[in-house]
């Protein structure tokens, strides 16, 4: 069967379009969304949400979406792949979408058209959500595939989750595990603690010899930095030995050394290299990528790119206004005004002034325990900026399991909220 | 699945039960016209509508919240839960945060968006 073929199918199945037929009888614009994750797969949601004439297709490889969100669960042991992922098909039947299941190739900008494989995709609008990319120019040992899989980022859900999961529980008994955190921004300001919470809880229950070494190239904690110094001290002690200031110079995957700029040489039996981050290739080989080369410079009223007209950018690849996290609640909430403006422009209106989006943020500090991070963004259209809304947002006072179950229905809402 | 009704502490992933329970909210709570609302085209409206689809990360599509975050869809108490949060009277590990954000009118007008839903 083709692929248009399938869109068909899959948008007479949807109830929105049965819904409003005087608008699915019209020919809708063409949008085409790059990546399926928090942010693409929640603006092909809201686009045919908001205007079900919209022709939707979303380019996507994998067969099922694996949340970064409760992921250092799973390397805790606590949660398995599988509770944290979910397959596209449903979503793509129930939203009326053309799904094309490979990666995109290459965008040419002037004849508005993704290249797939052979296909020729064009498009009225364009969406890209591709996440980061892993940056190992500036690690010495660090520049072939089998090097980077000794020493697993884990900074994307997957397979590479579950085999920092094995290393560990292979790991001696009187172990060493080295984690390196990136200079900021990077994907998940808190997530690097999180993990380390958790590591450091597994090592406690399962391998109380061993220990945790945290190698940050800030100069401090990035996030919730009171709260994680709190349980660290209290909970796990030595455990836990943070290193600020960091900068990681290279790696000898097979000896399992690591070597600092400040900190000379140190040898792990676990490594887990989370390395500087940047905008996804498809974003910056389009030339995307205008802030210092590595971040995609976008408009807040409708994330469409600084560069090109009509090109929109989500995620963890844009330039967040400050104070602006790459999170996927966030990449979820920016898909949302995405995808409001450009239905509005297509329902014959004006792209919407006054956005308002929120970031929810939790983190795991042990089994059981939670803390969390929340703002409330407003535009400000003198600087055209999102700025943080005044006496709004805040932290946990402390750790709590009441939070932790808070947290899962979080994971499951926007799970839902963004794959539905 | 992430599954959410007991203590994260256990885990215990039944997706059967999950999907079924979905299910049924869906067939029972909010038949197949209310998800497919017709787009509106009046921008004021428009605007409330993206300001409530923010709130929907948390609360899941429509506000049908599963596990322990609260369902916001088709509550008529809304507007008065999130004025007692944003004031500070009614005890939030996190609304109160975030209520901050909003000014009393668009608060009044999200919780009557959510209270449409039904």
């Amino acid at each position: 069967m083709s692929s248009r073929r399938i869109f068909l199918k899959a948008g007479l199945a949807t109830s929105a379009s049965i819904a409003a037929p005087h608008l699915a009888a019209q020919t809708g614009e063409r949008v085409v969304i790059i990546g399926g994750g928090f942010g693409g797969a929640t603006a092909a949601r809201y686009l045919r949400r908001f205007n079900p004439a919209l022709q939707v297709s979303l380019v996507e490889p994998a067969g099922e979406f694996v949340m970064c969100p409760m992921s250092n669960r799973v390397i805790h042991g606590g949660l398995q792949l599988r509770d944290i992922s979910r397959p596209y098909s449903r979503f793509v039947a129930n939203n009326g979408l053309r799904w094309v299941r490979s990666r995109a190739d290459n965008i040419d900008l002037s004849a508005r058209e993704v290249r797939v494989g052979t296909e020729r995709i064009p498009y009225d609008r364009l969406i890209i959500s591709p996440g980061v990319d892993y940056v190992y120019d500036g690690i010495e040992g660090m520049s072939t595939s089998a090097q980077q899989a000794r020493v697993p980022h884990a900074w994307k859900a997957g397979e590479q989750t579950q085999q920092l999961r094995n290393m560990l529980q292979a790991m001696p008994e009187e172990g060493v595990v080295a984690m390196t955190i990136p200079k900021v921004p990077y994907r998940c300001p808190p997530g690097p603690y999180e993990r380390a919470s958790l590591i450091a809880h597994y090592l406690q229950a399962s391998k109380p010899k061993a220990k945790l070494l945290v190698f940050d190239a800030n100069p401090e904690i990035q996030a919730k930095k009171g709260l994680f110094e709190a349980v660290w001290k209290s909970r796990y002690g030595e455990r836990i030995q943070y290193v600020p200031n960091a900068d990681l110079k290279g790696v000898d995957t097979q000896a399992g050394i690591l070597e600092f700029e400040l900190q000379g040489k140190v040898k792990a039996h676990v490594i887990n290299v989370i390395p500087p981050q940047r905008a996804g290739a498809i974003a910056r080989n389009s030339g995307l990528a205008n802030v210092g080369n590595r971040w995609c410079g976008v408009d807040f009223l409708s994330y469409e790119s600084a560069v090109t007209r009509g090109v929109y950018v989500l995620g963890d690849s844009i330039a967040g206004s400050p104070g602006m996290p790459k999170s996927g609640h966030m990449a979820n909430q920016q898909a949302k005004v995405c995808a409001g403006a450009i239905a509005a422009q297509s329902l014959g209106m004006a792209v919407p002034t006054e956005p308002i989006i929120a970031n929810t943020c939790y983190s795991f500090v042990s089994q059981s325990e939670v803390i969390h991070v929340a703002g409330v963004y407003r535009y400000d259209a003198s600087k055209k900026i999102m700025v943080p809304a005044p006496g709004a947002g805040g932290m946990s006072e402390q750790p709590s399991t009441m939070e932790a179950i808070y947290a899962m229905a979080w994971a499951t809402n926007i799970m839902n909220d963004t794959l539905d | 699945m992430v599954v959410m009704h007991k203590p994260p502490l256990i885990r215990q992933p039944n997706r059967l039960v999950t999907a079924a329970q979905r299910l049924a909210l869906l067939l029972t709570a909010y038949p197949v016209s209310a998800l497919a609302q017709a787009p509106s085209t009046d921008p004021a409206a428009f605007q409330v509508s993206l300001w409530a689809a923010s709130c929907m990360a948390c609360h899941g599509p429509d506000g049908r919240a599963e596990g322990a975050g609260m369902v916001i869809g088709g509550r008529p108490d809304l507007l008065r839960k999130l004025l007692a949060y944003k004031s500070g009277q009614l005890p939030a590990t996190i609304m109160h945060q975030h209520a901050k954000g909003y000014s009393d009118d668009e608060l009044g007008r999200i919780a009557e968006y959510f209270s449409r839903l039904k």
